[in-house]
């Protein structure tokens, strides 16, 4: 289970910044461990955010988005009480969805 | 001829560069724009919910662990650490008090997580807890009590130890940190025999660091410090890193806390 994302989002006029930390390795399948064996690729493939249920961005990532990535984006029509859910799913399937309120 | 213009092109550039900035005010800048999205909260989340979870062996949370501050109280325990507790009879810092109540309160091996490596298993759990307890004290000035006569001791240790030379290279900790202006490449170092100022040096660490991607305790600090110095590695929570911590952290008296900081 993938630790949880923070969300921030703060509305200014009808536009609204959201900032999301996501935990995760992001291995790029390129590095070596200690004996010498490749360690397999592992990444954020899928980003989608949702205003309130409704798709406003997506984002296709590769292995050369840093371990831990940072996002920021700006979304129109916004205002402070509704909600944006991000979610990721990466090259094993694995995926998470969190979501926070704008203010 | 090509290869003439462009090194001249690059020559130009970077002379223009600097007579905006200096390097350092460049790294300001870019640690500026990645403290918004300091990967450190990722760390501060998860130590919370450790502090607050029921773990371990006794299935216990760490909610009634003392800090120096009385059982559970978390907020400004971190800006008088190390100090000495009466429990243990020894001046601990904050991993190794963390470790303490690891063991009394839930029943861990303290001795197998000291053994363990960073980042690792238990360890990096003493680590996110560590950071979530930094960041608590976020603001606060640093105030370490030197009423105890253990304490002292461990400041006058500690000052001896930034001191020693040793080592194949000669070195010690004021080799570095002992004089101001002085760096590593293009990192500015801070001189930690006397308050280097808020936000610096004991006041920065634990730290995330972008370059490896891990998230860094005070103790791991200064095992790197030996590493580069090619001392022996010194052990996790031993009385040697705890007195540095002593000697810098009363050095820092006044200093505002700004850890878990971010680092190249």
């Amino acid at each position: 289970m993938a630790d949880p994302m923070r969300i921030r989002a703060q509305a200014a006029g009808d536009k609204a910044t959201v900032r999301v930390l996501m935990s995760h390795e992001m291995e790029s399948g390129q590095r070596k461990d200690s004996a010498g064996k490749l360690v397999p690729a592992w990444f954020i493939q899928d980003v989608s955010a949702s205003l309130n249920g409704k798709v406003v961005m997506t984002a296709e990532w590769g292995p050369a988005v840093s371990k831990n990535p940072f996002m920021q984006f700006v979304v129109k029509g916004v205002k402070a009480g509704d909600k944006i859910a991000v979610t990721w799913k990466d090259n094993k399937g694995d995926s998470r969805t969190d979501e926070a309120t704008v203010s | 001829m090509k290869r003439w213009t462009l090194a001249l092109g690059a020559l130009m550039i970077s002379g223009a560069a600097l007579a905006q900035k200096s390097a350092s005010d460049g790294i300001a800048e870019y640690r500026a724009m990645l403290a918004d999205g300091n990967p450190a909260e990722l760390y501060e989340a998860k130590g919370e919910d450790l502090w607050k979870k029921k773990r371990g062996p006794k299935n216990v949370s760490l909610e009634k662990c003392d800090l120096g501050k009385g059982p559970g109280v978390v907020k400004g325990a971190f800006v008088e650490l190390p100090r000495h507790f009466a429990d243990t009879n020894k001046v601990q810092d904050l991993e190794s008090r963390l470790v303490t109540c690891m063991e009394t309160l839930q029943g861990f091996n303290g001795a197998e997580i000291a053994k363990t490596a960073y980042g690792r298993g238990e360890q990096a759990n003493v680590t996110a807890l560590a950071t979530w307890i930094a960041a608590e004290s976020r603001g606060m000035k640093f105030n370490l009590p030197q009423g105890n006569t253990q304490e002292q001791v461990m400041y006058e240790v500690g000052k001896r130890l930034f001191f020693m030379r040793s080592g194949p290279h000669d070195f010690s900790c004021a080799s570095c940190h002992g004089e101001d202006g002085k760096r590593i490449r293009l990192q500015d170092l801070p001189n930690l025999t006397k308050n280097p100022g808020d936000g610096i040096g004991f006041a920065a660490w634990p730290a995330y660091r972008v370059s490896n991607g891990q998230m860094w305790s005070m103790q791991l600090r200064l095992n790197d410090c030996y590493r580069q110095q090619r001392f022996p590695y010194p052990h996790f929570g031993s009385d040697a890193t705890v007195a540095l911590g002593v000697y810098m952290g009363v050095n820092a008296k006044g200093a505002e806390n700004i850890a878990p900081a971010i680092k190249r």
